[in-house]
């Protein structure tokens, strides 16, 4: 269907309102991605200042979420959406949410690299851990992008990218537990690693999510909860 | 909340909540039911100018069905097919069939009088009889023969006012014309009187339009009720009315129409971009 953008209400204000709202998301998705950028830099290459810096930036994440919250509740009060519109607000009032809990991964894996020495690094297996970084980050960055362009089709390609982080996870995880095994007395940064691991791949579940209310939003589809093959399926056939 | 909850109930209500959840099958698809009026292939001109072209629509028993669209689009003008008020316009010419349970109402044979018993019909603006509230319900039983004694006419006077939830307001006072009541006492006494002669179907034509937003949400309330025991239809250009009463909803656009669906899919999902652009508030 072609939603007409959102520049056609015949009340100006109206496009505004949701211009403004898409443009919100926009920017707090960019905050979230530099967030990650500078967390697996903290992570992988050691940097502490990157490591600072994500876990004093968090607050203005948090800050965009409740300000577009409050944006939501007032158009769903004053205009009372319907249709495309109304999915739209319910996709952003859903999107916020997982951006949000991103940003809290992204510090949580800035706070774990505050911690690690050079020699905890040089014992796991970081080559590994940055590839799950890249690729979560990618994923968070396609998902940005099929919000933005409000393309069903990317959003599938986007979620099934979460088959490969979760391997990668799982690869990682059995990596640091036979580690563990063999140095029992290193369990305190191994388990900072495996914390910030579990955290990058759960980038990889919400970035998912986001891919979902994007269908969502374009194709009126609940896929949560669904295989690939049904996402697929309802992200590119009929509407009904 | 009324009831001040403890803990310990607290997590009682929440146990009985969730007993059988494990035995729902999930979200199912909204089973139609039965068919009470249904227009097929009806074309309806004024003069020259056509104003319905092929309507075909189910209205179902006990259910809101909500005509919506824009100015002019035909809506009212269905409407009034559904109880053949544009018989008493000259220059209109119809085609096609409405039927009531199966019958058609414009077969010969039917009474136009007597089919407007089974099929009632409220106005905008409320038109009381200028009469007492009494005789406003009293008249058409009396008339129709449905009730001859004084005494049937007063149950039958109650049971209307207490189905419109007018009874309570007005008890004491039923010998004062149906005028004095405020616009929305009025509408729900025009109501109570659609409701006297025990018609099947309820047309409602813009029924709160010219109503505040507390007789409005009265009205509403009433219109919720009464769909346990009749099928109602109702044109409106309230969108967010016809999504609060309504079961099903219908887009009329340029005389015909151009969705119907379940009214929860046609505010959250609609099929037709002319649907989306009128209830989006785009430019069609």
């Amino acid at each position: 269907m072609d939603t007409k953008g959102f520049s056609q209400h015949i009340s100006r204000q109206y496009n505004e309102d949701l211009e403004q709202i898409i443009t919100r998301v926009m920017t707090m998705g960019g905050l979230v991605e530099q967030q990650l950028e500078a967390a697996l830099e903290a992570l992988v290459d050691g940097d502490q200042a990157k490591g600072e810096q994500v876990v004093t930036s968090d607050y203005r994440i948090n800050a965009m979420e409740v300000e577009l919250d409050e944006t939501c509740t007032t158009v769903l009060a004053r205009r009372q959406p319907a249709a495309s519109d109304l999915r739209l607000i319910l996709a952003v009032i859903k999107t916020i949410t997982d951006l949000e809990r991103i940003g809290d991964e992204a510090e949580r894996v800035g706070r774990m690299a505050l911690h690690l020495l050079d020699e905890d690094r040089q014992r796991s297996p970081m080559a590994e851990i940055a590839a799950l970084g890249e690729n979560v980050k990618g994923m968070v960055r396609g998902a940005l992008d099929a919000f933005t362009r409000m393309d069903a089709e990317q959003a599938v390609r986007v979620a099934q990218e979460d088959i490969k982080a979760d391997a990668q996870y799982d690869s990682i995880i059995r990596h640091l537990v036979k580690y563990l095994e063999e140095n029992p007395k290193s369990v305190p940064p191994v388990l900072d690693i495996v914390w910030a691991t579990r955290s990058l791949e759960r980038i990889g579940d919400r970035s998912r999510n986001i891919c979902e209310y994007v269908i969502y939003f374009v194709r009126g589809k609940d896929v949560r909860h669904t295989s690939f093959e049904q996402m697929a399926e309802e992200a590119t056939g009929d509407r009904h | 909340m009324e009831t001040e909850l403890t803990n310990d109930t607290a997590t009682e209500a929440r146990q009985t909540m969730t007993q059988g959840v494990d035995n729902d099958n999930g979200p199912s698809q909204k089973e139609r039911p039965e068919v009470r009026m249904r227009a097929r292939d009806l074309n309806l001109w004024y003069g020259s100018t056509q104003a319905l072209h092929d309507i075909n629509l189910d209205m179902y028993s006990r259910e809101v069905t909500a005509l919506i669209g824009p100015s002019g689009c035909g809506k009212s003008t269905f409407l009034r097919c559904l109880n053949r008020m544009n018989d008493l316009i000259p220059e209109v010419r119809l085609e096609g069939r409405v039927e009531l349970d199966d019958e058609d109402i414009y077969d010969h044979s039917v009474d136009v009088v007597q089919l407007r018993t089974h099929v009632g019909m409220v106005f905008q603006k409320p038109n009381p009889f200028p009469k007492s509230i009494y005789e406003n319900i009293a008249y058409a039983p009396r008339l129709h023969g449905t009730g001859t004694s004084r005494a049937e006419l007063d149950a039958l006077v109650e049971s209307s006012l207490k189905r419109a939830g007018l009874w309570n307001e007005v008890a004491d006072r039923l010998d004062t014309p149906g005028t004095e009541l405020s616009g929305g006492q009025q509408q729900r006494l025009c109501i109570a009187r659609a409701i006297a002669v025990n018609p099947e179907v309820i047309l409602m034509d813009e029924p709160a339009s010219a109503l505040d937003p507390l007789a409005t949400a009265t009205v509403e309330e009433l219109i919720h009720e009464l769909k346990d025991n009749y099928t109602i239809v109702i044109v409106t250009h309230n969108l967010q009315q016809a999504a609060r009463v309504a079961g099903y909803t219908a887009f009329f656009h340029m005389g015909k129409i151009v969705e119907f669906s379940d009214t929860d899919t046609l505010f959250t999902n609609p099929t037709e971009q002319r649907t989306e652009d009128y209830i989006t508030g785009r430019f069609g």
